[in-house]
């Protein structure tokens, strides 16, 4: 498409964004080993969470491209979390 | 003029754009095959806490961590890929893209250690020892065994779709003004770093 501007990420951005990545996975080890009760699961899927964002939008160009793909992302993430959230109504409360 | 207008037949019906968003349509279909093994391994976690706490045990996080550090790395080398490619330098692209190989190698390599380890202590699905255990620490395990292991076919997928894009780079098929092979790729790979972010905290580290 002659039209749409290719936004090149710098490598230095990829190397920020991986040594992000790599402190959030030593946070989340060494959350483990922390007394939290319930919290401890809560937290791992926290950062969890948070990585996978950051995996979206920067190394798969979420935050540069087209807003589309980001529609459309948000838009299944929405779906699967509606099923989770049904899905533990149903067996908390049954 | 008949030589002009046939100059570059290929690129014709080009639109990657299309090829991009066809690629983010499978990226969900893979989304939502990996989501309703959450779901499952959600469900029976929470219907038996102790038994998948004590099962975890049996795991090692320092090959969890090292695995996951692994995958980390080689999205952040396959990104760079991409970017090398869009400046129009080939050279480092495809170091880029050998680099990424490498590092999917040794995480197949170290699976390879950590499923052998369970294998000779006769851990493995459909094994005796298996068959003996409680309710709550056979579903983990299957569940290990299942979700790590289509984890890992989505590696070696990765790896062939890597394989190829590096063999274009290299023929000139794939280069600064036509890439979406490289980005598509790229996608898929980080998918499969994407899942497995999700994979590590609850096979590992369960609290």
């Amino acid at each position: 498409m002659e039209n749409e501007k290719h936004h090149i990420v710098p490598y230095m951005t990829h190397i920020m964004v991986l040594l992000g990545l790599i402190l959030l996975t030593v946070i989340t080890v060494l959350i483990t080993s922390v007394e939290l009760g319930a919290y401890n699961t809560a937290a791992a899927m926290l950062i969890a969470s948070l990585k996978g964002a950051v995996v979206l939008l920067y190394f798969m160009h979420l935050k540069f491209d087209h807003k589309i793909y980001w529609i459309m992302v948000s838009l299944v993430i929405a779906i699967f979390t509606a099923v989770i959230v049904v899905t533990f109504f149903d067996y908390l409360y049954r | 003029m008949e030589t002009v207008t046939h100059t570059h037949p290929a690129d014709a019906h080009r639109d990657d754009t299309a090829s991009k968003i066809g690629m983010w349509l499978f990226i969900f279909t893979e989304i939502l095959l990996f989501g309703g093994l959450f779901i499952v391994y959600s469900v029976y976690r929470y219907m038996n806490p102790v038994a998948f706490h004590l099962a975890h045990e049996e795991l090692s996080i320092t090959m969890g961590f090292i695995n996951t550090i692994i995958l980390l790395v080689s999205s952040a080398t396959v990104a760079i890929s991409i970017s090398a490619m869009q400046k129009n330098d080939r050279r480092t692209t495809m170091l880029m893209l050998v680099a990424t190989l490498i590092l999917a190698a040794v995480f197949l390599v170290n699976k390879y250690f950590e499923w052998g380890g369970k294998f000779e202590h006769g851990l493995y699905p459909g094994s005796d020892l298996m068959k003996s255990l409680s309710n709550g620490d056979m579903l983990f395990f299957s569940l290990y065994f299942f979700m790590t292991g289509l984890h890992g076919v989505h590696i070696i997928i990765g790896m062939v779709l890597l394989a190829i894009t590096l063999a274009k780079v290299r023929s000139g098929r794939v280069n600064g003004g036509s890439y979406a092979l490289l980005e598509n790729s790229g996608l898929y790979w980080h998918l499969v770093d994407l899942i497995w972010i999700f994979l590590f905290p609850l096979f590992y580290l369960i609290h």
